[in-house]
């Protein structure tokens, strides 16, 4: 994985000095809370509900052994004793003391990490495919572009006042795991005809209150043009987005107000300045960079098919989760391991101190000590022999984190909501608690199959629910928590923005709308193969209307 | 009535006005009954963040439950109490110890 050169160790030490400078100047009173404010969020300080929250960087998800244990070192001396991984690959505190922040930003300097940039009207961490480097199905590794936009985009004195954020995802596969199409930019590495590197550009996807599916404005650019051609992208941005409201300021109202084609035409002009100049990538640092990513040496290790075949008769509960949690590698020999940290009635995305520390050990011992947080919350070990499947198992087993339901429908997306967030208007996690228990029996979940289901407790949507196969937004109507459900939206190459269904359903009454849409999915669908999204896709929300309604337009 | 809150500079930690001082528990607040009363404790929430003690300072809604002032929103409920979902943590947990 990456390292940090000379250069990047000086910039987050001499930051975390900064930031330091800076706590101190604000706890004596030297500067206001007005001044202090957007320092404080350049470096990932919020304040929530209940104390400031931490949120650190996790460039394109990429993880080794030492940084997940500093995390769980963290979680225990200066907070609470776990975290949360979020939907943008990263991990937030949620009860740190400011005045131990400069503590905790040395703490994690000390083994390249930091919080710079996880918020702030900047370009925020660049998110990537979590299989990256192991999947099957990528024609390279997205990484590589990744890491070259995080440091070009790292305090990029242009572009560190936008009009609002800016969020850039990047996939090397044709099935999109890093949800692209819901980005400011999202880029998806693949080859021309000539076998050559570039990108599909897509650009003014988001969600929150006004859900938008990102338009390709370039079917192919060449991988050298990549810093050329987003920097004319933001320049368009930063000079055309709307600074005058807050809620119409990301790029995708700048799409969607200009129209795709003028868009285009502004960013292809602009990049016209820019492509024969000195961001034009030379081929040997784009294969200097890509040298950090070289995947580990994976050993031929052909034992692991009848290893996985005798461990599969041995025991059921790894059986399942074979099927369930580990996916094909692009060595045969070798698989990539979710970690779900969705175990039933458990707080999606949470991990304890103790986890931590014990997934960093299994990850040094297993899996070449490479680790991934997904933007679905979950963990992954993106290279693991077959042959070692079931001591990977068993020890996730000991820590409680073998739950096998990677893709199904207890594997819910969930924002902190109104139990932390100062900005949220209902609860979610309890809500996905209740969901999960509902849907406990793994053999129901099976049943019925792939179900993303996604829950916000504010229409800033950071919970993806406009995206779930089943979304739900939680809000407050009439001082009370009510739950507005969506159908029909997916975050892969095919990515569509749910339909609500209709009226809203009280914190009692929200698991039984579920299970009502769930048990109306299986009624319909033509065969157990049938997902629920393309069952969906194919019937539209009628039925789904009559089973949640129709018992009160007869009342009425 | 109103009570005033807000969270302490140095820990981010939620504070209610009570007594001449900021509490870490809701159940003493001050409680403003009128117009004139909501400005005095408005006055104290503006000194209290001009002098770098609070941030994010709100006089918010509250009733009184058994001798005991509690927050009327869900939300500022959960503020006072800590997460639903984790009855070991925040004020909750520190009433339970």
């Amino acid at each position: 994985m990456y390292r940090y050169d000379e250069f990047d160790h000086d910039f987050v030490q001499a930051r975390v000095a900064e930031f330091s400078d800076q706590v101190q100047r604000r706890l004596s009173g030297e500067i206001t809370e007005d001044q202090f404010r957007p320092l404080r969020l350049m470096n990932g300080v919020y304040l929530q509900l209940h104390a400031y929250m931490l949120r650190i960087a996790v460039p394109y998800g990429t993880l080794n052994g030492k940084q997940l244990r500093m995390l769980g070192h963290i979680a225990r001396k200066y907070d609470k004793g776990y975290g949360h991984f979020t939907t943008r690959q990263n991990i937030q505190f949620n009860w740190p003391a400011l005045s131990d922040i400069p503590a905790i930003l040395a703490d994690l300097a000390s083994v390249e990490m930091h919080a710079i940039q996880t918020s702030g009207n900047c370009i925020r961490n660049v998110t990537a495919d979590h299989f990256a480097g192991a999947a099957a199905d990528e024609v390279a590794d997205p990484r590589p572009y990744a890491e070259i936009l995080r440091q070009w985009s790292s305090v990029h004195p242009e572009f560190s006042f936008l009009p609002r954020k800016f969020k850039i995802a990047v996939t090397g596969a044709e099935r999109d795991r890093a949800a692209i199409q819901t980005h400011d930019i999202g880029l998806h590495l693949k080859k021309n005809a000539a076998g050559e590197l570039g990108f599909a550009v897509y650009v003014g996807g988001g969600q929150g209150r006004t859900p938008m599916v990102a338009r390709k404005i370039r079917d192919f650019l060449p991988e050298a043009d990549l810093l050329s051609y987003c920097t004319a992208i933001l320049r368009v941005y930063n000079l055309y987005g709307r600074r005058d409201n807050k809620y119409k300021a990301r790029i995708k109202i700048l799409v969607h107000e200009t129209g795709v084609e003028e868009i285009t035409r502004q960013v292809e002009a602009e990049w016209q300045e820019l492509k024969d100049a000195e961001l034009k990538l030379p081929d040997a640092d784009i294969r200097a960079i890509e040298a950090y990513f070289a995947p580990p040496a994976l050993a031929d290790r052909p034992e692991g098919d009848q290893a996985v075949k005798l461990a599969r008769l041995d025991s059921k509960g790894f059986s399942e989760w074979l099927d369930q949690n580990v996916v094909t590698h692009r060595h045969p020999d070798y698989a990539a391991v979710t970690i779900s940290l969705k175990g039933i009635g458990e707080v999606p995305g949470d991990a304890s101190d103790s986890q931590m520390e014990a997934v960093a050990d299994i990850a040094e011992k297993y899996a070449f000590d490479e680790l991934r947080v997904s933007h679905e919350q979950n963990l992954i070990l993106p290279h693991v022999a077959r042959a070692d499947l079931k001591a990977v198992y068993d020890a996730l087993v000991d820590i409680g984190l073998a739950t096998a339901n990677s893709n199904l429908i207890s594997d819910i997306i969930s924002c902190p909501g109104l139990d932390y967030c100062a900005l949220a208007t209902a609860r979610s996690i309890p809500i996905a608690q209740e969901i999960s228990q509902r849907f406990a029996s793994l053999e129901r979940q099976r049943e019925i199959g792939e179900l993303k289901l996604k829950i916000s407790g504010c229409i800033n949507a950071c919970g993806h629910h406009h995206v779930g196969h089943i979304g739900i937004l939680g809000v407050e109507k009439k001082g009370s928590e009510l739950y507005q459900v969506t159908l029909g939206g997916s975050a892969d190459e095919n990515t569509s923005v749910g339909e609500i269904i209709g009226r809203g359903f009280s914190s009692e009454e929200i698991t039984d709308a579920i299970e009502q849409i769930v048990e109306t999915y299986l009624g319909l669908r033509l065969n157990p193969q049938e997902k629920f999204i393309d069952a969906y896709r194919r019937v539209g929300p009628a039925p789904f209307k009559e089973a949640l309604y129709a018992g009160e337009t007869k009342a009425a | 009535m109103k009570i005033l809150t807000a969270n302490r500079l140095t820990d981010g930690i939620a504070v209610w006005y009570a007594d001449g001082g900021w509490a870490e528990t809701v159940g003493q607040a001050d409680l403003a009954h009128d117009k004139a009363a909501e400005d005095r404790l408005e006055a104290i929430g503006a000194k209290a963040y001009a002098d770098n003690e609070v941030v994010d300072v709100n006089l918010i809604d509250a009733e009184v439950v058994d001798g005991v002032v509690e927050p009327v929103r869900l939300r500022e409920k959960i503020r006072a109490a800590g997460p639903t979902i984790r009855g070991d943590l925040g004020k909750q947990a520190e009433r339970a110890a």
